[in-house]
């Protein structure tokens, strides 16, 4: 078992490094930051402009594997270089930024797994009931619809509640540095209601329509028939022996649904006006800022690693047939 | 329970998924091509056809709604500024006087378009690099899982978004390679698993033995066996693209000016969205109801093609 | 249709204690909607079972069988629309809720299933799933209810049962598994037991143990038992009284003996005339029930079976029989003629027609060793590694599938090639079929030895050895129309376009299906024809060699007389040779010339049917036919089997000297210490036994078994 998580482990080690590898090296071909500096005003010398670029391991006239081997060796002692913009260590952007990120990603997705695996389960024992339809319409929806539109109805709606004489629920920032003490960290998580709703319901029809699916399966089973055959009732044998082993294939999705919510925490973050990860990367590209884009690419592709390595584990924890291997 | 009465009749029933091989029982002895059978079980759906019925008025909308109004979409009209909705600007005008009508439909022609197509090649990388690497297995197969493995580690739109400023200035069929180049993977690692397991079906080892060189086993035994599966997956695609797309495009990663799509579309309106809705809603609807729309006819398919996935799936 | 309440088979069953009955269904039907209209999987089955016996329900795929036993359980699907009356002790199950029926469920009536794999949950353990239905009827600490469910495994016969409790389903052998299904289904000490096909999946070894444990749990509990097969051999040895089942109908009830001495409805006099006899020896062709059971969506009128019935008269057609009385007590038939029957005293050769068989090629040698090698096998290997490591995998070991293998197929002759699963005869027919050299010996195909073939000889030499499969379903594209799936193998050659044409054709006659059937997909077809499709695209290029692999064994058995008698003729017809590989012996017995009998990749006996059939030497080919339950109650009574203890041992762990000794009844109770040191230390190789016959025992004897 442990052999197994090991070579899973070193296997996604190499994926992230390559991977990482390869968002620089694309990035350094496709971005210009010199572009950066040209256009500016009171116009930079040539000298000073190279001077810059050099500084920053980003001047297009060196080679792009040089460029990269000095990254790497860099990024190998946590150097991720300079910023395009400013004087700012890459690394020190993204000290200040992960943390942003990954309490809005956490949120969402337990939020958005326990409740999606909940509102399967219930869906799919309740098979055309009304609550099962209402739930399956409404993932149907959530899940057509891009993550702009889920914000802005948000975001409306909370709008109206105020106007109904709700509370009133920050829609951007992430805190408000006028306040102080107790009332800084209320309205602190005020804030986070909205951007933690948006992830956390991608989340909760992501993962019902596969826990519904994977009941489903379930259902029509062998060994469902057989515990009732032992006596347990249909709902009692369900919740016995179908949610247990529906579980399973569930926790493979883990690791791909990170991918998807990542993409719509940058949403968020963008539209929140959250300074997070998300936000760097969509800044970054706008500026041409190939280490920090490179820098969020290693960020995102350790995430998904550790979402990979716990679905793997979870995986190992809940079938035992893995757990032999 | 979800039993279908096949499966408890004493079927000697091989360990097979085949939707041919469920239905044989009730089918044997009255010849209904497949084809048919389909056809029926999909109209059977209600909700199947009222997605395709919505579906077809959408693209109506799309490439002639446009004659309905003289205003063209880069026309500006500058006495009208944030108007809201009338006989002369359908849907009103947005913050710098363009028709949000007119605007609105032909980012929904561009992002009709770069949906369908580009679903279309990534079901069809899919098909062809899925179906190599599960037949033919060892090292092709591990480079194949490789490749795959290595394109989820990066969220497709993290990927795209830093090879936008290549696309800048170059046509959206480029963006359409991108879509389909770095969006094949999920489907890939499904079709390379049915492909494993179509391998080791008798009429394939048939052929095998019969001397039938692999790409032939491949293109005349493999791929029609998993036909059901791809077109349901190309429905799927299609809607997973425009969301895609339309977030791309929203950043400006995607489709470049002049060029309008959905995404652009949203992104100039989404700052007036709480305040002027009108601008931002009509958009932001009618590109939901088209993947809705899209996605109900995909599950409508595939439980015409395979009742045995349950009419329920969702 | 109904049954009259005058024909209602209430009377005391022959054999049975007196009382009232404990289950009693009367007029049950089941129908299940569907894209053709609604599916009648029963219509109007009456019995009861009393207190102690066992009732046989036999019938063959789409009878009704099973559908009517899950209707008693009450676990058929919502959409199963279920009228008539199901009595358990006098109280009325149809009608009843979930939480009552629960209540009944595993303690009065329990159910053993078929697939004891996916019947199990994958992620607890066996112990659990016993100990869960202790608790669920009994109220008994954790505690006592995991000790309880050791000592049903212990009673079942699973070795170490206290370890083996901690086990999950997937790391039992089918047969174990099939043990802790019994285990759990006597765990409350039910009044009835439902057997649905307990033993299908499993080899005939296994099934003779898991039998044994049935019978055993069945004294133990004193429970009734409904035993529910399409085996007429299991029936035979296992059951009180026999209730035949035809398109959702019962259509004769009567006690064991009778059912298989005095049939009196044409379809069981067909059924036990169509199967191959293992106690047979004169090899005259198969009475084969023409035709397939008709669909249930739309039943021909009158009486099920008349379309396939060659002594139907036109009131056959027009009325369905009732399940009435016959000639004799405690026997009922549904048959317009069954006291015609019993006057005339038909048996089933008069009532079907036997086919004659095309006389043997007198062209050929009447003496094998003048006739000529179309392949052989010279001590043919082959392993798989077995790869561990966390990062960087190495070869810790292999399975030795194929362990050195020889035999020869001369013209005209079939060879049967017999064993268990995990024997390794898929492994050889698969290394044949590759025509690559194997990892060691040599494959000589029609006098080329595979090793040294240049690739368009390899591709020349398939169009004179091709293979039929076991499974119609899985064996035809289910894309192609009929007309395309023949045609392959000869695009393969390169053989002009009109000349396929003309001889798909001729090879849809040649299997007895009509030429108008090339252009339908194989969908349209019952498994009976598409196992002849199967067959014609093996002819298509004319063949010398033919590998048949368990080509009947997914078959009904009325089916797979058709077939069987199909594949003597085409051989005699085109002088082919076969090479036949199967696990039912009584097919093997009727076909085969010779037999090779495999056990962990080697063959441990070989010889002429004969031989093998009258005088089988080595200890496992004995047990092997000793197993065979034979569709005859009184020989059945007064045989003695030999059971053999355990399962097949890994081929990746090959006992020592002797590969069987490990199960081997002569080893453990016959020989002395000197002779099981022998036995553990040399490797016995094929010892001659005079003329062809070979065993690869240190102390072949030979022991009468059929």
């Amino acid at each position: 078992m442990l052999k197994f998580i090991a070579r899973r482990f070193v296997n996604y080690l190499i994926l992230v490094f390559i991977a990482t590898s390869l968002a620089y090296i694309l990035g350094s071909l496709t971005l210009d930051p010199r572009a950066r500096y040209e256009g500016r005003n009171p116009p930079i010398s040539e000298a000073s402009l190279h001077a810059s670029l050099q500084e920053r391991n980003a001047d297009p006239s060196t080679p792009v594997l040089t460029r990269y081997g000095h990254w790497i060796g860099g990024v190998v002692h946590g150097d991720f270089g300079k910023q395009i913009v400013g004087d700012e260590e890459v690394s020190t952007e993204i000290k200040r930024r992960a943390g942003v990120s990954l309490r809005l990603l956490l949120l969402g997705t337990i939020f958005g797994a326990v409740g999606g695996v909940l509102i399967g389960v219930l869906g799919a024992v309740r098979q055309r009931k009304p609550a099962d339809v209402a739930s399956t319409v409404a993932s149907y929806v959530l899940l057509a619809s891009p993550t702009v539109v889920v914000i802005v109805v948000v975001q409306t709606i909370f709008v109206w509640i105020y106007h109904k004489g709700g509370p009133l629920i920050p829609a951007t920032g992430e805190y408000n540095s006028n306040l102080q003490g107790i009332e800084f960290w209320t309205d602190r998580a005020k804030r986070l209601i909205m951007p933690t709703m948006v992830l956390a319901l991608f989340g909760i029809s992501f993962f019902s329509r596969y826990q519904r699916s994977a009941m489903l399966d379930v259902l029509g089973s062998d060994f469902l028939r057989t515990a009732r055959a032992k006596g347990l009732t249909r709902q009692r044998a369900l919740f016995k022996h179908g949610v247990r082993t529906a579980l399973i294939p569930i926790v493979t999705f883990f690791a791909y649904s990170f991918g998807l919510l990542l993409t719509g925490a940058t949403f968020t973050e963008k539209l929140f006006g959250w300074h997070g990860m998300g936000e760097y990367l969509i800044n970054s590209v706008q500026s041409h800022d190939v280490n920090a884009v490179a820098a969020v690419a290693c960020f995102t592709a350790v995430l998904v690693l550790f979402s990979g390595l716990l679905s793997d584990i979870l995986y190992a924890a809940l079938d035992p047939r893995v757990r032999s291997k | 329970m979800s039993m279908s009465p096949q499966e408890i009749f004493e079927v000697a029933s091989p360990a097979v998924s085949d939707p041919d091989a469920t239905d044989q029982h009730v089918e044997a002895g009255q010849p209904i091509t497949r084809g048919r059978l389909i056809l029926r079980r999909f109209l059977r759906q209600k909700s199947g056809i009222a997605a395709l019925v919505v579906l077809v008025l959408i693209f109506l909308l799309a490439y002639f709604g446009p004659y309905l109004t003289h205003w063209k979409f880069d026309d500006f009209d500058q006495t009208n500024i944030l108007t809201g909705p009338d006989s002369n600007h359908f849907l009103g005008v947005d913050e710098v006087g363009r028709d949000v009508y007119a605007r609105t439909l032909k980012g929904l022609q561009k992002s009709l378009v770069i949906g369908l197509v580009a679903a279309l090649v990534t079901t069809s990388i899919a098909a062809v690099a899925g179906s190599i690497a599960g037949y033919f297995g060892g090292f092709i197969d591990i480079t194949v899982v490789w490749i795959i493995d290595l394109l989820l580690v990066l969220p497709g739109f993290l990927i795209l978004a830093i090879l936008s400023p290549a696309l800048a200035g170059k046509t959206w069929l480029w963006l359409v390679v991108l879509l389909a180049v770095f969006g094949w993977m999920v489907t890939g690692r499904v079709v390379r698993g049915m492909a494993m397991s179509l391998r080791e079906r008798d009429y394939v080892h048939a052929a095998k033995f019969m001397g039938v060189p692999a790409l032939t086993i491949i293109r005349r035994h493999l791929l029609p066996n998993m036909a059901s599966l791809l077109i349901v997956d190309v429905t799927i695609n299609v809607g997973g693209t425009i969301l895609a797309e339309t977030g791309l495009s929203f950043f400006g990663f995607g489709v470049q000016p002049p060029d309008v799509s959905m995404g652009t579309v949203l992104s100039d309106a989404q700052p007036l969205a709480t305040t002027y809705p009108h601008v931002f809603m009509f958009g932001a609807g009618l590109l939901v109801l088209t993947v809705l729309c899209v996605s109900v006819i995909g599950d409508a398919l595939r439980d015409a093609i395979d009742p045995s996935s349950g009419s329920s799936r969702l | 249709m109904t049954v009259t309440d005058k024909t209602l088979p209430d009377r005391e069953p022959a054999g049975s204690p007196a009382g009232s009955p404990l289950l009693e269904v009367s007029d049950l039907t089941v129908s299940f909607g569907s894209e053709a209209g609604p599916v009648r999987a029963v219509r109007g089955v009456s019995y009861t079972v009393r207190p102690g016996e066992t009732l046989a329900i036999v019938g063959e795929s789409g009878s009704g069988k099973s559908v009517s036993s899950l209707a008693v359980m009450g676990l058929l699907p919502s959409s199963a629309v279920v009228t008539g009356s199901i009595r358990f002790k006098g109280t009325e199950l149809l009608g009843l809720n979930d939480r009552r029926l629960s209540k009944l469920r595993g303690s009065g009536i329990s159910m053993v299933f078929q697939d004891p794999l996916s019947a199990l949950t994958p992620v607890y353990t066996i112990g659990d799933q016993i100990a869960e239905a202790v608790r669920i009827h009994q109220e008994v600490s954790k505690n006592q209810a995991h000790a309880r469910a050791v000592e049903l495994l212990d009673l079942v016969g699973i070795p170490n049962a206290r370890l083996r409790a901690d086990s999950f389903p997937h790391e039992f052998s089918g047969g174990m598994r099939q043990r802790a299904m019994i285990a759990m289904a006597i765990a409350n000490d039910p009044d009835l037991i439902i057997a649905d096909e307990p033993t299908t999946a499993l080899d005939v070894t296994i099934q003779a143990q898991v039998l044994e444990v049935l019978k055993k749990a069945k004294e133990a509990t004193n429970a009734a038992t409904v035993l529910i097969t399409h085996d007429l051999g299991v029936v035979a040895g296992f059951a009180d009284r026999v209730m035949v089942m035809y398109s959702g109908k019962s259509v004769e009830l009567a006690p064991v003996d009778e059912v298989f001495y005095t049939p009196r409805m044409p379809y069981t006099m067909g059924l036990l005339g169509s199967i191959p006899r293992m106690d047979v020896e004169e090899k005259e062709p198969l009475i084969p029930i023409e035709g397939t059971p008709p669909s249930l969506v739309s039943l021909p009128s009158g009486c099920p079976f008349q379309p396939r019935c060659p002594i139907a008269v036109d009131l056959c057609r027009t009325v369905e029989p009732p399940l009435a009385d016959t000639d004799r007590p405690l026997h009922w038939a549904a048959c317009h003629r069954s006291l015609e029957i019993a006057q005339r005293g038909w048996s089933a050769a008069d009532v079907f027609v036997r086919p004659a068989l095309p006389p043997a090629d007198a062209s050929l040698p009447p003496v094998r060793e003048e006739r000529d090698v179309v392949l052989a096998l010279d001590n043919v290997h082959r392993a798989f590694p077995i790869r561990k490591g966390a990062v960087i995998r190495r070869t810790v070991g292999s399975v030795r599938a194929v362990d050195g293998v020889s035999f020869d197929i001369r013209q005209g002759e079939t060879l049967g090639l017999v064993g268990e699963s995990g024997c390794g005869k898929t492994t050889t027919i698969m290394e044949v079929m590759n025509l690559l050299e194997p990892q060691q010996g040599r494959i000589v195909v029609l006098g080329k030895d595979t090793g040294t073939l240049k690739n368009s000889d390899r591709r020349k030499m398939r169009a004179d050895l091709s293979i039929v499969f076991q499974d119609p379903m899985a064996s035809l594209d289910p894309r192609m129309p009929i007309g395309d799936i023949l045609a392959e193998p000869m695009w393969v050659q390169k053989i002009p376009d009109e000349r396929i044409k003309a001889r798909t054709a001729e090879l849809l006659q040649l299997v007895g299906l009509a030429p108008e059937h090339a252009s339908r997909y194989p969908a349209e077809f019952s498994g009976g024809q598409r196992q002849r499709i199967g067959i014609a695209r093996a002819l298509a290029l004319d063949p010398k060699v033919i590998v048949l692999d368990e080509p009947v064994s997914a078959l009904d058995v009325s089916i797979q007389a058709g077939v069987i008698n199909l594949l003597d003729e085409l051989k005699v017809r085109m002088g082919l040779s076969y090479l036949f590989v199967a696990h039912d012996l009584s097919v093997v017995r009727h076909i085969a010339d010779r037999v090779a009998v495999m056990y962990l990749g080697r063959i441990v006996e070989i010889g002429t049917t004969r031989e093998i059939f009258a005088a089988p030497s080595h200890p496992y080919t004995q047990a092997l036919l000793s197993a065979i339950p034979l569709p005859d109650p009184v020989k059945e009574r007064s045989r003695k089997r030999i059971l053999l203890s355990g399962d097949l041992p890994s081929p990746a762990d090959v006992p020592s000297g002797c590969r069987f000794s490990s199960r081997c009844f002569v080893f453990a109770e016959q020989l002395d210490a000197e002779q099981q040191a022998t036995c553990k230390g040399v490797d016995p190789g094929l010892y001659e036994l005079g003329g062809d016959h070979r065993a690869a025992c240190h102390f072949a004897k030979v022991r009468e078994v059929v």
